[in-house]
C-alpha cells in the first residue's frame, strides 16, 4: 500500500471568515466549471440577450413609430426591458441546479460536510448575479454599438446592473424556493414556463404602460419587473432621478425581503 | 450516556420515526476505534436511517448517539468535520474532473485551495486514479467513480468512514478492487461502518456485524461468533436464524427518509 504523505493530516478548523471564503470558492468554482463544460448553455447565455434585443427590437420598431414610445427609438426604449427580461429569465431558472443536486443526491452529500448550508444557497445567488450582470453588460454594450446613448453615462450603466442584481435576488429566491419545495424538475419547468411569459408581457418590458388596457396596467403595477424596468429606463433615457430611483429601490428591497423569507421557509424544510 | 475513549461510535436506544413509520427502533450498539463494522439487513431494515442519524443528516426521535466522542444531536458541525460518507446514490459531479471533485469536497471541509490540490493528488494516487485525475467523472467507469467517491470521503481524514452499499451495482472485478481500497483505508486506522447486501464480503471484511431488521438490532458480534452462536456456517444462515427471513427477500422501503 502507498504510504499517505504528510498532506493526509486531520483538518484544523479555520476561522469563520476563512471557512465562508473557502466554501464559496469551491461552490462558485463548481458552478463556473459546469457552465464552461456545458458549452451549449454557455453559448445560449451569451446569445439570449442579443435575441431579446435584435428580435424584439426589430419586431416592434414599426409599432413604436406609430405609438411613439419614449426615448425616440424603440431600440433605446427596449434596452432596459431586454436587460431586465434577461435577468428575470436567468434567475428564474437558476435554482434548478440545486434541484438537480437534490435529485442526484449530491446535495445531501454536501450537507454531510461541515460547510454552512447557507453558503450552498448564497453561492448560487452570487453566481446568478454575476452571470446576469455579464449578460446585461453585453446587451448594453451591443445597444451602444447600435447607436443607443445612455443619459447617465458609464455610472448609469453600473447603476442599471446594480438595479438588475437587486431585482434578480428576489427572482432567484423564488427559484431557489421552488427548487426546495418541488419534488422533481419535471414539476419545476412547467411552473417556470407558466410564470415567465405572463409576467414578461404584464410589465413595461416591451410596451409602455400607457399603451396597455386598464386591467393590464393594474396587473403590471403589481409586477416588480415593471419597477426594475422603470428604474433602468429612467437611467437610460432621462437621467438621475434620485427620488424615483430610491422609491423603486425600496420597492425592490421589499420584493426581495418577501421572497427571501418565503425561500427561507422552503430551505428550512429542504435542508433539514 | 457515558463517553468511552475506546469507542468510535456509541448508539443507545436510537430511534427514528417518519410519521407513523418506525424506521429505527431503539438500536443499541458500539463500534471500537479501528474496527470495520457491518450493518446487515434487507432494504427497509433501517441501515441507511442509522447511518444518516450518525452522520447528523437526521435527528434522532429518541435515544442518544456519539460519533468520535461527539454527540450527534448537539455537536452536529463537529461530528460532520470528523466523519466521511460514501452514500448509496452515485454522488460525483459528472461535469467536474476526478481531481476537481476531490478538490471541491476538500473546500467543503475548509481546506485551502493549495491543500485541497495536494490532498486530491494524494487521495487519487491511493485510489489508483492518478492517471485519470483530469478526466471528467462522467467518463469514468462505475468502479472508478466509486473509488473517486471514496477518495472524496477521505479529504478530511475522517475518524469514522461510513460506506452505504459501496459495491452495489459493481461487477466482481470492480468490487474486488474497491474492497482492496477499503482495506487500505482500514489499515490506516480509520474506523469503518458499512452496509452491504453481499454477506460473503461482510464475512471477509468486517470485524463485527450487526443484523438489523424492521429497525431493530437482532444480533451483534463477530462473523465467526455469530455463526457459532446460531450453529450455522454462513452469515446468510445467521441472518435467516436471527430474523426468520432470507436476505434475498427485499421489501423496498428503505427510502422512507427524505433525501
Amino acid at each position: 500500500m502507498t504510504t499517505p504523505n504528510e498532506s493526509l493530516a486531520p483538518v484544523a478548523a479555520p476561522q469563520a471568515v476563512a471557512r465562508i471564503w473557502r466554501e464559496h470558492r469551491v461552490l462558485l468554482g463548481r458552478w463556473l466549471s459546469r457552465l464552461r463544460r456545458e458549452r451549449l448553455s454557455a453559448v445560449a447565455l451569451l446569445a439570449q440577450p442579443m435575441v431579446w434585443l435584435l428580435l424584439f427590437g426589430h419586431l416592434f420598431t414599426t409599432m413604436a413609430q406609430v405609438a411613439q414610445v419614449p426615448g425616440g427609438s424603440y431600440l433605446r426604449f427596449m434596452t432596459a426591458g431586454a436587460v431586465v427580461m434577461t435577468t428575470f429569465n436567468g434567475c428564474l431558472v437558476g435554482g434548478v441546479e440545486l434541484l438537480f443536486d437534490r435529485e442526484s443526491g449530491f446535495l445531501v452529500r454536501m450537507l454531510a460536510a461541515p460547510a454552512s448550508r447557507l453558503s450552498i444557497v448564497t453561492s448560487r445567488f452570487i453566481y446568478l448575479a454575476a452571470v446576469t450582470s455579464a449578460q446585461g453588460l453585453i446587451i448594453m454594450a451591443a445597444a451602444a454599438a447600435m447607436g443607443v446613448r445612455y443619459a447617465t453615462g458609464l455610472a448609469g450603466v453600473a447603476a442599471c446592473l446594480a438595479v438588475g442584481a437587486l431585482f434578480g435576488a428576489g427572482v432567484t429566491a423564488l427559484s431557489v424556493g421552488l427548487a426546495f419545495s418541488l419534488k422533481s424538475h419535471g414539476q419545476f419547468f412547467p411552473i417556470i414556463g407558466f410564470v415567465s411569459l405572463p409576467l414578461t408581457f404584464a410589465s413595461s418590458a416591451l410596451v409602455p404602460l400607457t399603451l396597455m388596457p386598464g386591467w393590464m396596467q393594474r396587473v403590471a403595477r403589481l409586477n416588480p419587473m415593471t419597477y426594475a424596468i422603470d428604474a433602468l429606463r429612467t437611467l437610460v433615457l432621462t437621467g438621475w432621478q434620485v427620488g424615483l430611483l430610491l422609491r423603486i429601490t425600496a420597492i425592490l428591497l421589499a420584493f426581495d425581503a418577501l421572497f427571501l423569507a418565503a425561500a427561507a421557509l422552503a430551505l428550512r424544510r429542504g435542508l433539514r | 450516556m457515558s463517553c468511552r475513549a475506546d469507542l468510535a461510535v456509541e448508539a443507545e436506544n436510537l430511534t427514528r420515526t417518519f410519521g407513523t413509520t418506525i424506521a429505527l427502533d431503539g438500536a443499541t450498539f458500539t463500534v471500537a476505534h479501528g474496527e470495520v463494522f457491518g450493518l446487515l439487513g434487507p432494504n427497509g431494515a433501517g441501515k441507511t436511517t442509522t447511518m444518516r442519524v450518525l452522520l447528523t443528516l437526521l435527528r434522532p426521535t429518541a435515544g442518544r448517539a456519539r460519533v468520535a466522542g461527539l454527540d450527534v444531536a448537539t455537536q452536529r458541525a463537529a461530528v460532520r468535520a470528523r466523519v466521511g460518507w460514501v452514500p448509496q446514490d452515485r454522488t460525483v459531479d459528472p461535469l467536474l474532473t476526478a481531481a476537481e471533485n476531490v478538490e471541491f469536497m476538500a473546500g467543503m471541509y475548509h481546506l485551502t485551495a493549495r491543500a485541497g490540490r495536494r490532498r486530491a493528488a494524494d487521495l487519487l494516487g491511493l485510489a489508483g486514479l492518478a492517471e485519470h485525475k483530469n478526466r471528467l467523472a462522467r467518463d469514468l467507469s462505475g468502479g472508478m467513480r466509486r473509488k473517486l467517491e471514496l477518495a472524496m470521503s477521505l479529504v478530511n481524514v475522517p475518524a469514522v468512514l461510513f460506506l452505504d452499499e459501496p459495491t452495489l451495482g459493481l461487477d466482481i472485478s470492480a468490487r474486488r478492487a474497491l474492497w482492496s481500497y477499503v482495506r487500505q483505508i482500514r489499515d490506516t486506522g480509520t474506523t469503518i461502518v458499512l452496509t452491504t447486501h453481499y454477506l460473503d464480503e461482510a464475512d471477509r471484511l468486517c470485524d463485527r456485524v450487526a443484523i438489523i431488521d424492521s429497525g431493530r438490532i437482532r444480533a451483534v458480534g463477530t462473523p465467526t461468533g455469530l455463526k457459532d452462536r446460531f450453529a450455522v456456517t454462513t452469515l446468510d444462515d445467521v441472518f435467516l436464524a436471527a430474523t426468520g427471513q432470507d436476505l434475498t427477500e427485499q421489501p423496498a422501503a428503505d427510502q422512507l427518509m427524505p433525501s
